[in-house]
């Protein structure tokens, strides 16, 4: 049992920072990209994918020794539908204005890599706590990067944190036509996938000199 | 029937394929966008394979949501259905290519089981019912997705291959450069819109 939370914790740390989906292999960045320019439907694209990622993560877990292997894909696709099917009912009803706008890419999460690539990476060989917390981190550390990237989006684009106009914003602010755009999200996007690469290549060279050293 | 006039399927078609393309204004597609889009022929077979794809997987939702869904007030199932279509129709492709030509299923084999979780695909149909097309139109804006998504890989792809000579920062290589570029490609092409008024 102790090894299980040790080996759970690990996993959700490892996918906050140092296995973020998205520093290291850009994955599931699809679904949610398109609507980074407001932090509101961010955060809720977010959710979303969180609880699909993780509870469809726990439940392939508990059928890992059910599912036949020729039908795994299918079977993994089918189980995130029926989670992001609740998300997206929920949204209608909660929030039937900002539905109307992300609508379809709530449908998406379920194809976006991240739901697919931690229930087959890890999910389909570990027991269902680990791949729960697993699921959760990846989830979180994903969020992460895609609030960032709308936050300097909302506040170039539109002058506003969660729709709430920055102080004296009229004196300083002026608006990026460009991060309102399409392409805005593609350059912030490479600029933090930059950075957090430059700091993951410098920590493994300083750790490599620390090790010549011994 | 307005409609079905060439004009207004042209218009779709243009605006699905440049102005809206669904890879650089929607970003769906970006996971194997990104992981292809370093060879010229892969990127080439996987832009093919899901054009065609979702040629026809937009023309079958379209008509299992307008005949079927519809009538029976059961569009929340709309999601779980439309994946199903899609996985099954590709499962159909690799079964139905393997058996027609050898060559090609070598060529596009490994291509086909990706195309299931490329948003692109989903993203299309999903897009579609949001505007409310029709059969017809939603086959020609999902051939127009479909083409537009190639077109960008291709376009990714042929300077990829140029970069490979070029010095990039050792941070910044792979994915990084690539949505940078794919960022001033996106810039080009909004340089279309306003070409269409859909």
């Amino acid at each position: 049992m102790m090894r299980t939370a040790g080996q759970a914790k690990k996993a959700f740390v490892a996918q906050l920072w140092d296995d973020n989906p998205v520093f290291r292999q850009v994955l599931g960045i699809c679904s949610s990209l398109a609507v980074t320019n407001l932090m509101f439907n961010t955060l809720l694209m977010c959710l979303g994918l969180i609880w699909g990622t993780a509870l469809t993560s726990a439940t392939c877990s508990a059928l890992r020794n059910y599912i036949p292997q020729r039908v795994r894909m299918i079977v993994q696709v089918l189980l995130a539908s029926v989670y992001v099917i609740v998300v997206d009912i929920v949204f209608r009803a909660r929030f039937f204005d900002v539905h109307q706008v992300i609508g379809p890419y709530v449908g998406l999460i379920i194809t976006n890599c991240i739901i697919m690539g931690r229930a087959e990476a890890f999910a389909m060989k570990n027991p269902v706590l680990p791949s729960l917390l697993d699921g959760i981190g990846a989830g979180l550390g994903y969020s992460g990067v895609l609030m960032t990237v709308a936050l300097i989006r909302e506040v170039l684009g539109f002058g506003t944190v969660f729709g709430a106009p920055l102080p004296a914003r009229e004196v300083w602010w002026h608006s990026w036509t460009i991060m309102v755009m399409p392409p805005g999200a593609f350059f912030v996007l490479a600029l933090i996938v930059w950075a957090a690469r430059a700091h993951a290549l410098r920590r493994d060279a300083a750790r490599k000199a620390k090790e010549a050293k011994k | 029937m307005s409609e079905l006039s060439p004009a207004h399927l042209l218009t779709i078609l243009v605006s699905a394929a440049l102005t809206d393309n669904i890879l650089l204004t929607r970003f769906l597609g970006m996971c194997s966008f990104l992981a292809i889009s370093r060879q010229m022929k892969a990127s080439l077979g996987l832009g093919l394979a899901v054009t065609f794809v979702t040629t026809i997987t937009c023309g079958i939702n379209a008509a299992i949501y307008a005949w079927v869904l519809k009538p029976l007030g059961i569009e929340s199932l709309l999601l779980i259905v439309f994946i199903i279509v899609v996985a099954a129709f590709v499962q159909f492709l690799e079964m139905l290519v393997e058996r027609v030509s050898l060559g090609l299923y070598y060529a596009l084999g490994i291509f086909l089981p990706l195309i299931t979780v490329n948003c692109a695909v989903l993203g299309a149909a999903l897009f579609m019912v949001n505007r409310n097309y029709g059969v017809v139109e939603s086959t020609v804006f999902g051939f127009g997705s479909g083409f537009g998504w190639m077109l960008a890989i291709v376009l990714m792809a042929g300077i990829r291959e140029r970069l490979k000579n070029a010095q990039v920062p050792p941070a910044l290589e792979g994915p990084g450069i690539t949505l940078i570029i794919a960022g001033i490609i996106a810039l080009g092409f909004v340089g279309f819109s306003g070409m269409v008024q859909p």
